[in-house]
């Protein structure tokens, strides 16, 4: 009986229709906030730097992914090659204009990553399904390409670049606590705007060309913009993720670190946490981050120590296994698997 | 208020012409769909396309509505010939249909498949959806509400936060009425509405037909195997057979006519499903 | 002969034997997707995983090559087995693209599996392919590639033939056409999944001896794998000869393209011509050069 709802009675459209109909799903979210606001300042920076910010910066990758692939049904095995250009976008942009404003830099890395989204989009005028998938390929392989030509990286004669500092209004993003802090800020921000387009109008003709695009067409929706908008906007959260992954994650920008893997572990985050959640998103991201270190740990403290290689090794098989074990058992993923959990809690402790 | 499923007075056939079809040929390939068909569809009526299976009912259902396009002949619709089209832009021209094997949404619910419906009436822009302020909340709540009379009229209001793919058969049918009706359309095609209906069912989607001709004033095109329905329910009849045009007239003509009975007779053990 | 045009020949005959081989790879894919309309994303995987068994057991454990190629058969036999029984068994009736995406978990599964057996360090396997150069008149070939592509052209055209000409091609195609029609007339479905992607084994195992033999067996055999991808999408996704002509394709292209226009725009082109081409090249004809034409329905 923790979770319920009876004797919540809606009297406006506008009260049904909000993000957290249900007073417990609110209260839940301002205490998840509360304490990712909190949580920095009582662990160590070894943890926030190997967890809690790959972490923030995947979900909204898998948000971007999730948007394409959950809520619009075209799947994108590019989203490394978008990661890269919003990175890249966003060094360019610093680099080469004077006194460029850090979020303005990152802003317009996010509509430059959108753009080469809409570029990679365009055959989906005529292919689908995993035809599409496959030419998505084509946009992974040749940015990462094109990023790795001279002009890209400033001459450096490694190909690897280190980020600019970020400074915003006299704060110094630096320490591990405020970039931590930063990317949350900016996770809530993007997580609220894909949340509402979701369930707008936008979102509902998504699903609809995810669903049966035929019939959308014939009620009147456009395919090809409405394609092209979620190739937009996924890249978009896709390139910001990548200008948080060089920017406050690895301090420097190198094309290779946005391989076809980034792109698979991303994939891996949407399906494991459900496909068209923005839960899930987040789920998946815990997920995929958090199952190395059990990997790590586990075995050691049952006695059996494992090689790190190992481990990488287990962890890929496992992965694979999980992709396959969730699209047979549970296409919806964790975040399904949480909203049955809640179904119980609804009656928690009574069987009935 | 003709709640009954009675044969009409002539009365409703003054309308003006709404749809025009003249000398509609479609082949796939060798095989002729559709031969020079041609009939005219007034507004208000309750028009019923009609023959056995593989007339070529459902392919002039897609001419109409743009997703086939025909070979030679042409189809003007308010007066206007169409040019080769999208099937988007029937649906903004003000065409709306349901399919004989249900479209519907899978993954959404009963509401949200509805309110797909209205999207050519939201105006509001995808910034304005992604921060969800001002017109766009606007545009939601105004939506919500047409979508809820909707859902009163088809009674399904029970049904409303379930996906649709749980619903049983008769209630995904009249969910797929409801999301054409959403679009609040001029033309309103319906590709075998009853078709795998029990008799209480095909009765209650008989009364939403008459209905939404009666109150909404919509033009409706519809294609039906069941005769007693169709005979019921039509001003006007149009029967194919073999992709060409064999009969046409009020319900009383048409089953008098001697070729439409031969079709009929003729082809008998090929009907249902 | 002028030496432009001898350089010329070179690489493009260079880029038709490499070519070969991914038509050979393709061809895994074509089968698979004729018999159960599974694009399989695996079958670069299934390459790598057949390469690190053979060449594991003859380092690890001495296993004669004789030995450790028929064993690898068998095993990808089973692997076909289990993949039938754990993943499309319970999958079949789904949506082609869910069963894409469990065949990308497939392709992680394999790899983790042998990574798991035999680790993930290079190493080099020689069953005894000459690597001589050869002159014919002023052009430069490696023995290899004219052995390696030799092979490949032998597989191709027994696959071929078998697809069109045996009666197991036949159920194949009566299983590509309609899965329940062909249930109906008596075909085991099941059976008929495990010989395919037992084909599909098989042609991994040679493209895992002639790449690994060629580049060492190392995780980046995969991305020499992929290439099938591409070449499967501009053949067409259910033509033998579209597959057997797009490997050409791609195969000389991309070498004529790192060879003259790599000088201009920088190297390793290769790594994305072949998507590029076959993107491009959907947007004009979406079935490809010779898949059948899609035709919806409603």
């Amino acid at each position: 009986m923790l979770y319920r709802e009876s004797g919540q009675f809606k009297t406006t459209y506008a009260a049904d229709q909000a993000i957290l109909p249900i007073k417990q799903d609110l209260y839940f979210v301002i205490l998840a906030i509360l304490i990712a606001v909190a949580i920095p300042f009582f662990v160590s920076n070894y943890v926030i730097q190997a967890l809690l910010l790959p972490f923030l910066i995947y979900s909204l990758a898998a948000i971007g992914l999730n948007i394409l692939v959950g809520y619009c049904g075209q799947i994108s095995l590019g989203t490394g090659g978008f990661m890269a250009v919003g990175a890249f976008a966003a060094w360019n942009l610093m680099a080469r204009i004077p006194d460029m404003p850090p979020l303005v830099a990152f802003i317009l890395a996010g509509l430059i990553a959108a753009g080469a989204g809409i570029l990679f989009g365009l055959p989906a005028l005529r292919i689908k399904g995993f035809y599409l998938a496959v030419t998505t390929l084509a946009a992974q392989f040749f940015l990462i390409w094109l990023l790795q030509r001279p002009w890209f990286v400033g001459y450096s004669p490694t190909g690897v670049i280190s980020a600019q500092t970020i400074e915003i209004l006299g704060w110094r993003v630096d320490t591990p606590v405020d970039r931590y802090l930063f990317a949350l800020a900016v996770l809530i921000v993007m997580a609220l705007v894909a949340k509402n387009l979701v369930r707008s109008a936008t979102g509902r003709k998504w699903m609809a060309i995810r669903d049966m695009d035929v019939a959308a067409e014939i009620i009147g929706i456009r395919p090809m913009i409405t394609k092209l908008k979620a190739f937009a906007v996924s890249s978009f959260f896709v390139g910001i993720a990548g200008v948080l992954w060089a920017y406050l994650y690895l301090g420097q920008l190198e094309a290779e670190a946005f391989d076809i893997y980034t792109s698979f572990d991303v994939l891996f985050m949407v399906i494991i946490g459900g496909l068209g959640s923005i839960l899930g998103s987040f789920l998946g991201a815990a997920f995929v981050v958090i199952v190395p270190i059990l990997l790590n740990v586990i075995p050691g403290a049952l006695g059996l120590p494992l090689g790190t290689a190992m481990i990488s090794y287990i962890e890929i098989f496992i992965f694979g296994s999980l992709i396959i074990f969730f699209l047979i058992v549970e296409p919806h993923g964790l975040a399904r698997l949480w909203s049955i959990a809640k179904q119980k809690l609804r009656l928690w402790p009574f069987p009935y | 208020m003709a709640a009954q499923p009675e044969p009409k007075p002539g009365h409703r056939q003054a309308g003006e012409i709404l749809l025009k079809v003249e000398n509609v040929d479609l082949a796939f390939g060798g095989v002729r769909a559709l031969r020079e068909v041609s009939f005219e569809v007034r507004r208000q009526q309750i028009f019923a396309i009609i023959g056995p299976n593989g007339a070529g009912k459902s392919s002039m259902l897609n001419c109409i509505n743009g997703f086939y396009h025909p070979n030679s002949g042409t189809i003007a619709y308010k007066g206007a010939p169409r040019k080769r089209m999208r099937p988007y832009q029937a649906a903004t021209q003000g065409i709306a249909r349901t399919f004989q094997n249900i479209a519907l949404f899978k993954g959404m619910s009963t509401l949200d498949n509805i309110m797909t419906g209205r999207h050519l009436k939201a105006k509001a822009t995808l910034l304005e959806n992604a921060i969800w302020f001002g017109r766009a909340q606007r545009e939601e709540m105004e939506h919500r509400k047409f979508c809820e009379g909707i859902i009163d009229f088809l009674e399904i209001q029970q049904h409303r936060k379930t996906p649709v793919g749980t619903l049983p058969y008769g209630l995904q049918k009249r969910v797929e009425l409801g999301r054409a009706l959403a679009a609040e359309p001029e033309l309103l095609l319906l590709d075998e509405p009853m078709a795998g209906m029990n008799l209480e069912e095909k009765q209650d989607m008989a009364r939403f037909i008459l209905d939404v001709n009666d109150e909404f004033g919509m033009t409706i095109c519809l294609i039906e195997h069941d005769m007693a329905v169709v005979m019921d329910l039509s001003d006007h009849i149009v029967v194919l057979d073999h992709g060409e045009k064999i009969g046409e007239g009020s319900p009383e003509e048409v089953s008098s006519n001697p070729r439409v009975i031969e079709a009929y007779l003729g082809t008998s053990e090929e009907e249902g499903a | 002969m002028p030496i432009e045009l001898s350089f010329f020949l070179e690489v493009l005959v260079g880029g038709l034997l490499a070519g070969m081989m991914y038509s050979l790879v393709a061809l895994g894919f074509v089968l698979i997707f004729k018999a159960s309309g599974i694009f399989n994303f695996a079958q670069a995987a299934m390459v790598l995983f057949a390469a690190m068994f053979i060449a594991g057991m003859h380092q690890r454990y001495g296993v004669p090559f004789w030995l450790a190629i028929p064993l690898t058969i068998v095993l990808m036999i089973g692997v076909a087995w289990i993949i039938e029984r754990v993943v499309l068994r319970p999958l079949v009736n789904q949506e082609p693209i869910i069963m894409f995406m469990s065949t990308i978990g497939i392709f992680f599964a394999l790899i983790g599996f042998a990574e798991m057996i035999w680790g993930s360090r290079s190493r080099s396997l020689d069953i005894g392919i000459p690597q001589d150069p050869i002159f014919v008149g002023d052009m430069l070939f490696q023995s290899y590639d004219l052995v390696a592509g030799g092979i490949a052209l032998v597989l191709v055209l027994l696959l071929a033939l078998f697809a069109q000409r045996t009666r197991m091609g036949r159920v194949l195609r009566a299983v590509a056409d309609d899965h329940q029609a062909a249930q109906a007339v008596g075909i085991r479905l099941s059976t008929v999944w495990v010989v395919v992607w037992s084909i599909a084994g098989f042609v991994a195992v040679v493209a895992g001896v002639v790449w690994g033999g060629n580049l060492g067996v190392q995780p980046v055999m995969v991305d020499v794998a992929f290439k099938a991808l591409p070449v499967l999408l501009l053949g067409g996704l259910t033509s033998i000869h579209g597959a057997i002509i797009a490997g050409l394709i791609i195969g000389a292209g991309e070498s004529l393209a790192e060879v003259y226009l790599g000088p201009i725009i920088g190297g390793g082109i290769d790594n994305w011509f072949a998507y590029v081409i076959a993107m491009a090249f959907m947007v004009y004809r979406p079935e490809g050069m010779f898949g059948e034409k899609i035709i919806e329905r409603i």
